[in-house]
């Protein structure tokens, strides 16, 4: 099954038999699941067909002409993009068959406990401890930068299980029960008034040995599908011409002859083209992809669009002049997703100063465009072969 | 903590560029590659820009009469191969790697490009010309004109023609110049009597410059109107001179790379300090960019999109200042051997410099971008 006649042929047969006018929004998205085209590279009988990943936009399409709910998938991208794609690959079929579906679905949310306050762009050096009890384990410590941990059911977890060895030989992957009463979340506010993430404190955390994924001390390997998928995520959709930040700004620029000066209109071009630059750079990148060659300016996407994104948002706010001296509202709210579009300048001016930290600082990830694309050397290593407890902390 | 990127509505878009190269286009590119490193290596080109001879004849002769590159944009009833704006890309790509002394932009694209928007026999016969290479061409304008750009003022009395122009590009290879006049666009044959052309001293040495001067040259008429003929010239010179700038920045890119890992210094490959390595992987991710933007510059004028102008103008106001930051540090990560004469490094700084200038600076692109996308100045 990897033709893309086939696939759509498939896709209207289903929608015949589940029109989505009429279909109940949860049963059309298990009778989708169930028809393997929830996400089409997954096998079958768990979502999926075991086609390409690339014809699941034939899926999509169809979909969406035919006005079919989606998964929210923004609500869930954590288990979609991060989650799930580690499951597939690492779990056992017990696991696969009892995570993948209510994921999908969209009925259990998933979180990821990964950094901790002394362990972020060095995350191998992490200090949680899981240690074995029977056929359980027992966690204890502190994560952060938890988005949505007050919303999920499940966590992907590295703790350290071997403290003996050195730091990346020492680590194990977990599924967590967010349930556990040894699990306290705590939302961490940040600059923009809000918190969209959590600190969540692990402590006497019991975890069955069942939902371990990958072998004991593998933890690392494992993180890294993970990592590297978190990534991929840029660079699928399809960005239209001033979409993204530089939107609102050319708009006011546009409506608001008042607020013109020579100095920003410069500015402002400088950005406009960088702004369309990267999108095409973008586009480059899905060509890519769908052509089946992926190349390796994927690496730097989120790098120029940290950039981007900051300078955008501070000149907006420059532009807007007395009116970006206020702000909207610095009310603590637990959002659940991230909405640039939808609020104020300094909001997205604050917003964006996360862009260059999240998912892998600019630092790390100029390091990693250096060392992997480039094959430029690495820094000396001091930590490679000294057990974690010995390194300096 | 996840990645969050802004979302923005979804709208299909219906002008969807190709900015991959095809398997032909890759095939075409290791031909020319293979070419300038047996015909236009580092040390050959610097020794030419000291000689009588700036530009590399044998090696325009192989690119033109051998494999018919002078003709890409001109179509085969013409005498020309008649591929698009995207093969010629590819084709300045690989000048650009090599700096290679051959009037390509001038002859095979700007020139070109100016008799492509003349009708009748004379742009007929002059394109065919062209397109075998065994003529050079030249459109007498400024190296530095932009597309829009008022013209030079020579005058044409009749048939003859009277006036200077300084600044003109790749003028001292020139069999035929192209000349702008209020009354049309003119062909004048560079050995006639009444035409002199005298060297100036250039920044850049592998793209020459020269004052062409009209004294009463008899001169044939081969369009009615220059405006329309130049600013096709200039608009497809600018959105190809990216593909150039692209191949200049990805050879001093390449060639830094290499020397961090070559060079030691403190125990260690300079290359493992992340001071440096940082630097590198911004210089990376300018490429990178250039490379899409340049493609979409070469699609664009390929498929004859009313996006052109505004793809042109974008390429140029990226494409130059990256690329002179990609050769100014290239220079510097090459420490005290970058400073010398026999390190080729400084020619693609001198390249990459005068190509900032040429068809226009960014700042005149930007405001052609500014009229374009309704952005308009205080």
């Amino acid at each position: 099954m990897t033709d893309a006649a086939e696939l759509r042929s498939r896709t209207q047969e289903f929608l015949a038999a589940h029109p989505p006018a009429t279909t109940e929004r949860a049963a059309f998205l298990k009778a989708r699941f169930d028809a393997g085209l929830a996400w089409v590279h997954y096998p079958e009988g768990l979502g999926g067909l075991g086609a390409p990943r690339s014809l699941q936009a034939v899926v999509d399409a169809e979909l969406e002409a035919a006005g079919a709910p989606d998964n929210e998938p923004r609500r869930i991208g954590i288990g979609l993009g991060m989650a799930a794609p580690t499951i597939l690959r690492f779990g056992t079929e017990e696991q696969k068959r009892g995570f993948l579906r209510p994921l999908w679905l969209g009925d259990e949310v998933w979180c990821q406990l990964f950094s901790e306050p002394g362990a972020g762009s060095d995350l191998a050096a992490l200090g949680t401890r899981a240690v074995r009890d029977g056929d359980t384990w027992v966690v204890n410590g502190q994560k952060v930068w938890t988005s949505g941990a007050h919303a999920a059911r499940w966590a992907i977890l590295i703790a350290r299980t071997d403290p003996d060895v050195p730091k990346h030989r020492g680590i194990t992957y977990f599924v967590c029960d967010m349930t556990d009463p040894g699990v306290e979340v705590r939302p961490l506010r940040q600059i923009t008034g809000e918190a969209e993430f959590n600190e969540v404190f692990l402590t006497d955390v019991r975890i069955p040995d069942a939902h371990r994924l990958g072998e004991i001390g593998d933890g690392w390997k494992v993180a890294q599908t993970t990592l590297m998928n978190e990534r991929v995520s840029i660079g699928g959709a399809r960005i239209p011409r001033e979409g993204g930040l530089i939107g609102p700004v050319v708009g006011a620029w546009r409506e608001r002859p008042e607020l013109r000066t020579h100095d920003l209109h410069q500015r402002l071009l400088k950005l406009w083209v960088e702004a369309e630059v990267a999108r095409l750079t973008g586009e480059r990148l899905r060509q890519q992809l769908v052509a089946g060659h992926p190349g390796p300016e994927g690496s730097g996407m989120k790098l120029g669009f940290a950039r981007l994104n900051q300078e955008i948002s501070g000149l907006e706010l420059e532009l807007l002049g007395q009116e970006g001296l206020l702000y909207e509202d610095w009310t603590m709210r637990r959002p659940a997703t991230v909405d640039f579009a939808g609020r104020d300048a300094g909001y997205r001016y604050l917003r964006a100063k996360g862009n260059s930290i999240e998912g892998g600082t600019s630092e790390v990830l100029l390091n990693i465009v250096a060392e992997r694309v480039l094959g430029l050397p690495s820094e000396p290593r001091t930590d490679k072969d000294v057990a974690w407890k010995d390194l300096a902390r | 903590m996840s990645t969050q990127t802004p979302q923005t509505p979804q709208s299909p878009q219906r002008d969807q560029r190709d900015l991959l190269y095809s398997e032909e286009e890759e095939t075409l590119r290791s031909v020319v590659r293979g070419l300038l490193a047996d015909h236009c290596d580092a040390t050959a080109v610097l020794a030419r820009t000291e000689s009588a001879e700036p530009h590399d004849r044998e090696l325009w002769k192989a690119l033109a009469d051998g494999m018919g590159l002078a003709g890409l944009l001109v179509p085969e009833e013409l005498g020309g191969q008649g591929a698009t704006h995207r093969e010629a890309a590819v084709v300045l790509e690989e000048l650009g790697r090599a700096v290679a002394p051959v009037p390509y932009l001038t002859s095979a694209v700007i020139a070109t490009e100016a008799l492509l928007a003349c009708d009748g026999d004379a742009a007929r016969e002059l394109l065919g010309t062209l397109a075998s290479g065994r003529r050079i061409g030249v459109l007498t304008v400024p190296l530095a004109a932009a597309p829009g750009d008022a013209l030079p003022g020579v005058r044409a009395a009749g048939e003859a023609l009277y006036g200077s122009v300084t600044g003109v590009a790749d003028a001292l290879a020139a069999d035929v110049f192209l000349v702008p006049t209020s009354a049309g666009l003119f062909a004048v044959d560079a050995a006639l009597d009444g035409v002199s052309v005298v060297p100036q001293i250039s920044l850049d040495l592998t793209r020459p410059l020269a004052t062409v001067t009209f004294e009463g040259a008899r001169a044939r008429a081969v369009g009615p109107e220059s405006g329309p003929a130049v600013r096709r010239g200039l608009r497809a010179g600018a959105g190809l001179l990216a593909s150039e700038q692209l191949g200049v920045a990805d050879w001093c890119l390449t060639e830094t790379v290499r020397h961090s890992k070559e060079r030691h210094q403190f125990n260690r490959p300079v290359g493992s300090f992340q001071a440096l390595k940082h630097r590198l992987a911004q210089l990376w991710l300018e490429v990178v960019n250039m490379r899409a933007t340049a493609r979409n510059a070469a699609d664009t004028l390929a498929a004859g999109s009313a996006d052109a102008d505004v793809a042109a103008a974008l390429a140029q106001a990226f494409a130059s200042p990256a690329t002179v930051h990609v050769a100014e540090e290239a220079l510097q990560l090459h420490g005290g051997i970058g400073m010398t004469w026999e390190h080729p490094v400084h020619l693609y700084l001198k390249r990459a410099k005068a190509d900032s200038i040429a068809l226009g600076t960014v700042g005149r692109h930007r405001e052609e971008l500014a009229a374009r996308v309704n952005l308009p100045a205080p």
